[in-house]
């Protein structure tokens, strides 16, 4: 089979096929682009978040800034005990609480996840559409609170603690070999303690130019915001149905 | 009632079977995760020499989910064959070890299967050595048929598995064409779906039924859905070879994913009656995976390989072509490390086997474990030695929609080479007839002609 006749094939599918081969084997260069691949998701996973100048970014913006803290010491822990990454520690839950207020319609959150890459490469354009569009549905935004080692859940004690109306939760995905820095958004109406995965929507792969870009993720975000705090729930029971707004093709 | 050892100055009581289990097991973060896992190392060895002491029988008279909960437990009882039992209904768990290491006839091992419970079968592998769970496994062949015969001594087959994430018909049948010509998918042509879609899986079905018709292609085709989508299909009359369904250990974790012993009863008996086979009327597919009770919070304090071993008894209710534990591809806080996969592997393969069915192994890990390619290599080939029915076959190892890794087809060949291991008998014809292969196990030379080409680069490049 000649070689063109292979590329238009390869064209069809984002799969790793005709690679050719070394006797039995891959050749070295599909070994080594693999190996590549595998490393960026394993770098992505376990590279450490600079969750202080991220926090400095947050202010220089003039936005509050809160640091809160899950049980979780070490990242080997984090990946073990996902039960953990889905909590506040005692400290983080009274500071939350002391700044409760009635005022604050979505609690923002942001975790590095399973990829500080992801969080460091579009977390704050992300943060800065975010804000700009729950702003333009005239939704106030608490504090911006940053976690290290956080699971998706971790949104309940948080919006829960700040007494927030909705919760919204920015996170690192877990890195596959194609894509290693995405992030994923997660909207809770009503966050608490008894809140279940089928209660929130997702908004996945946000990680423009490849991916979804800031500003159509932030606008589906506040179009599910909106539509969350008229129907009073969030989940399974909540369609993405916004008319005429298809997603563009990755 | 309560299980004691003293030993060297040390005593320990374990309060029940089920807790004796899982402190015997084997270090796994799922049951780290679950909160019954030994305490220490030195716990996991003395509960190791307790489980020894315990009779084979002791399982018969102590459920470890009690059977008015449970119809897996249910099963597992009414099914139990006492004559088949008889050779090794005096022995404990220790003396059976040593019985299946003495016993070199495969005949007789597979002949223990309908007498032993999945929690017989799973105490003994926890007293193994992975080099036990592979002496004793490989002398078991549990042979399945549908359009070729897989599981025969000295072969190893090979599931093609062509995903793409939104299902772009070229894409696959791209995929295809590459796993054929790398001599690739005799055990099944299996899709995962990216959306249950009836539409969306009847066009799948009828894709790979056109192929496998038109190049009387030796072997079946399958789209991973959920086994309801199946049935409907099936009452459709789209061409539906193997019914698939993910299942677990116990009611409740089936009941999460949405299926019962019903429900596979009807899909299995409505498959059979299409007769879609010609060799055999094997017509069902599982998928498996330790962790997925306790994922479904419906583990009932039961172990995970305990509880992985119980969703065998579910899978030999319907004489299944194959049975597929997916052992890595549930992350890390289940099976940390390369080590912990590795050793799931080993445990699945050989208890599936035990109990008489025919196992394929997703060698495979996530990002997020601590695992990479080499210890896929080092899986696959304890898994040649083993005697494996199949492995996956996936272009560069690589699932683009799935978004993990796994094996690959040139995976496949290094095995066949290294191991002297050859496709299903009827599979390595075609494949020779084909020009693929060279009448010696091995890919005939790049240049050659291959009649199949023209009409599937066709395929790729025409639908839309």
């Amino acid at each position: 089979m000649s070689a063109a006749a292979w590329e238009a094939l390869r064209r069809c599918t984002q799969a790793r096929i005709a690679l050719g081969r070394a006797g039995h084997a891959l050749p070295t260069a599909a070994v080594l682009d693999f190996q590549l691949a595998h490393a960026r998701a394993r770098d992505a996973i376990h590279r450490s978040w600079d969750i202080a100048s991220f926090a400095g970014e947050v202010a220089a913006r003039g936005w509050v800034p809160v640091i809160a803290s899950t049980p979780v010491t070490s990242r080997v822990e984090y990946l073990k005990r996902p039960d953990l990454g889905r909590r506040l520690t005692d400290e983080s839950e009274q500071c939350l609480r002391s700044r409760h207020d009635p005022a604050i319609d979505v609690a923002l959150i942001l975790t590095n996840g399973l990829s500080s890459t992801a969080m460091d490469r579009h977390g704050l354009p992300l943060l800065d559409a975010i804000v700009a569009a729950l702003a333009a549905e005239g939704l106030g935004c608490g504090p911006i609170c940053l976690a290290e080692n956080g699971r998706v859940a971790l949104s309940d004690p948080v919006g829960a603690a700040l007494g927030a109306r909705l919760a919204v939760m920015v996170v690192g995905e877990r890195p596959g070999l194609s894509a290693d820095d995405s992030l994923g958004i997660y909207l809770t109406y009503a966050p608490g303690p008894c809140n279940t995965d089928a209660e929130r929507n997702c908004i996945s792969n946000v990680r423009p130019p490849a991916g979804l870009s800031y500003a159509v993720a932030a606008r589906k975000l506040a179009y599910l915001a909106r539509q969350a705090l008229r129907r009073q729930l969030s989940g399974v029971g909540l369609k993405d149905d916004e008319p005429g707004f298809a997603l563009p093709k990755p | 009632m309560n299980y004691r050892v003293s030993l060297q100055g040390q005593s320990l009581a374990f309060r029940d079977l089920k807790t004796l289990l899982a402190r015997a097991s084997p270090l796994r973060a799922a049951d780290e995760l679950a909160g019954i896992a030994a305490e220490s190392a030195e716990e996991r060895a003395l509960a190791q020499w307790a489980l020894a002491e315990v009779p084979l029988r002791r399982f018969l008279e102590e459920p470890l989910i009690p059977p008015e909960q449970d119809e897996v437990t249910r099963l597992i009882l009414d099914r139990h064959d006492a004559a088949a039992f008889a050779p090794v209904s005096g022995l404990t768990v220790g003396e059976f070890r040593d019985w299946l290491l003495r016993e070199t006839d495969g005949e007789r091992l597979a002949g223990l299967a309908l007498g032993l419970t999945p929690e017989m079968v799973a105490a003994v592998s926890k007293l193994m050595r992975n080099q036990d769970l592979i002496a004793v496994a490989r002398r078991i062949r549990v042979v399945s048929r549908f359009r070729n015969a897989l599981g025969l001594p000295g072969r190893l087959s090979t599931r093609l598995q062509p995903n793409h994430p939104t299902d772009d018909p070229r894409g696959i049948a791209a995929a295809v064409l590459d796993g054929l010509l790398l001599g690739a998918g005799d055990a099944v042509i299996g899709i995962n779906p990216a959306t249950d879609n009836l539409d969306n899986v009847h066009a799948l079905l009828s894709l790979l039924d056109e192929l496998i018709q038109r190049h009387a292609i030796p072997t079946q085709s399958c789209v991973l859905c959920h086994v309801t989508t199946s049935l409907e299909l099936m009452r459709r009359g789209s061409p539906v070879d193997l019914v698939f369904q993910s299942i677990a250990g116990t009611e409740a974790a089936n009941r999460s994913f949405g299926v019962d012993l019903a429900m596979l009863r009807e899909a299995h008996d409505m498959a059979r009656e299409l007769r879609r086979g010609t060799v055999g009327e094997q017509v069902m597919y599982f998928e498996t995976g330790q962790g997925s009770a306790l994922s479904a919070n419906a583990h009932h304090g039961v172990d995970a390989q305990t509880c992985e071993t119980r969703a065998y008894a579910v899978a030999r209710e319907f004489a299944p072509l194959l049975v597929n534990t997916v052992v890595g591809f549930i992350g890390p806080e289940y099976l940390y490390d390369g080590k912990q996969i590795t050793r799931a592997g080993l445990e699945d393969h050989f208890c599936g086997k035990l109990l008489g069915l025919p196992m394929g192994v997703d060698v495979c890990y996530t990002n997020h474990a601590e695992a990479d390619q080499n210890d896929m290599d080092d899986l696959l080939t304890l898994l040649g030695v083993a005697g494996c029915n199949y492995v996956m076959g996936i272009p560069g190892a690589d699932d683009v929609m799935l978004a993990y890794q796994s094996t690959s087809f040139h995976d496949a060949l290094y095995l066949r080479e290294v191991l002297g291991l050859r496709p299903a008998p009827e599979f390595e014809d075609w494949l020779n007839r084909m020009g693929i292969f060279n009448g010696r196990n091995a890919l005939a030379g790049e240049g050659r002609n291959v009649p199949l080409l023209a009409d599937l680069t066709g395929l790729a490049g025409s639908s839309a």
